[in-house]
């Protein structure tokens, strides 16, 4: 392990983004991917490690008009109880039900989740599905970035070294939204998902609409599945549409064979997956 | 060598000063510096729990924590949970139950238990489950701990 020079908490972000604009910096939230990681060697720490975790602008999930924001100091154990989410975002707290363990959930936040930046992260495959942004903080200002756009690889984000992730910003799920987050490992608990889906949408009358779908696990980033979505808006949800959809999941998704899982297997997760959560919504 | 911070927090009541590198992991600074034992390490990767203890009211896995990050912070381990009356409810209900073994994963066990019914005093059976997903006995077959924990609940 590398040595760390300067050790910081600073107590707002304007303090943090002035860190990061004054040099390399090491970002530590809840600890939990970056302890392993840098023990691992995968992660060298930069000379300065800066702990975020008492920056009080970045914690909690509020509501301002049609637009929630998560701070990215929000837990999983957070998400999974809070009262915004489990009437917004009901897909995330259902994620986050299947996160990790009691004691990871306690520890990882949000934020952290996604900047790990796992093609399996599994907060990330959800607020996709959502269209969630990021808010990136510097010295210079704040830009969104949208989830969908934010990752370039394993591990890499659009994040500049001077940016900070302070919030993620979803808007309002369109009334009678309805959705389901799928994940697939060995045992429920402690997995890094082999697939994950998250899919929602509204339907009316037997038909579906505003369809929005994103995979996890099947490529070297969380994806959102544009050809499930097309071949979804505006049609009558039965069988025949619901098989259809699983087909065209499994046929956009791009896995690889690893340790976890073979490419075949995590395609035929995926239709599964996708097929289930349609029949739960239909 | 990394830079050492001075941080000051409470452990089972008592305030303490350490001075850590700023990348020592929680569990080695409560074993190694204030010689609290109680907390193991198994795995080393947040998996089995076995270096459960309670950062503000909440479970964590020391290994995965920051000791720098324990700063102002009020800790609870394994030896702050017995009490000048006799050993904890918990502690009580796992020897009665049989749901010690070898004991490595016990201390961890009984503090996820205590986060656990802290939070819901009368857990089904999986909520119990649920509760020690994140905890790995490889003795026991969990069968006697979720009974212990049972009877806790139920008592």
């Amino acid at each position: 392990m590398n040595t760390v020079e300067n050790y910081i908490a600073p107590g707002s972000i304007e303090e943090a983004a002035a860190a990061l604009a004054a040099g390399p910096v090491t970002i530590v939230a809840g600890g939990t991917d970056l302890m392993l990681q840098t023990g691992s060697g995968a992660i060298a720490y930069a000379k300065t490690l800066m702990n975020v975790r008492r920056i009080a602008e970045m914690q909690g999930v509020s509501i301002d008009g049609d637009t929630i924001r998560i701070g990215a100091l929000t837990t999983i154990t957070e998400l999974k109880s809070d009262a915004i989410i489990a009437e917004h975002l009901p897909v995330v707290a259902e994620m986050a039900d299947k996160f990790a363990s009691d004691q990871i959930r306690n520890a990882s936040t949000i934020g952290g989740n996604i900047c790990n930046a796992s093609p399996a992260g599994d907060g990330i495959v959800p607020l996709m599905m959502y269209g969630a942004d990021v808010v990136l903080a510097s010295a210079k200002g704040n830009r969104n970035v949208a989830l969908s756009e934010f990752f370039t690889g394993p591990g890499k984000t659009v994040k500049a070294d001077n940016e900070l992730l302070v919030a993620i910003e979803i808007a309002k799920p369109a009334a009678g939204f309805k959705g389901g987050f799928g994940k697939f490992g060995p045992r429920p608990a402690l997995e890094i998902a082999m697939a994950s889906v998250a899919l929602g949408g509204v339907v009316k009358d037997g038909v579906i609409s505003n369809v929005s779908v994103a995979f996890g696990a099947v490529g070297p980033t969380p994806m959102m599945g544009a050809k499930t979505t097309a071949l979804l808006e505006g049609k009558t949800l039965n069988e025949e549409t619901i098989s259809a959809a699983g087909e065209a999941a499994s046929e956009e998704v791009t896995p690889i064979d690893d340790v976890r899982a073979s490419a075949w297997y995590r395609r035929h997760l995926i239709r599964v997956m996708t097929e289930e959560i349609l029949n739960d919504v239909g | 060598m990394s830079a050492k911070i001075d941080i000051e927090f409470t452990v089972n009541g008592a305030v303490k000063q350490v001075t850590v590198p700023a990348t020592a992991s929680a569990l080695d600074m409560l074993r190694d510096q204030l010689d609290l034992k109680g907390a193991k390490e198994a795995c080393g990767e947040g998996e089995c729990g076995a270096c459960t203890v309670i950062v503000d009211g909440v479970s964590v896995c020391s290994c995965l924590s920051y000791a720098v990050d324990f700063d102002g912070r009020k800790i609870e381990t394994i030896e702050g949970v017995q009490s000048d009356e006799g050993l904890d409810p918990i502690q009580q209900a796992f020897v009665d139950y049989g749901a010690v073994q070898c004991g490595y994963c016990t201390p961890g066990m009984v503090m996820q238990v205590k986060h656990t019914l802290d939070k819901n005093p009368n857990p089904t059976k999986e909520e119990i489950q649920r509760g020690l997903e994140g905890n790995v006995c490889r003795c026991t077959g969990y069968s006697k701990i979720i009974d212990a924990v049972t009877e806790v609940a139920s008592s």
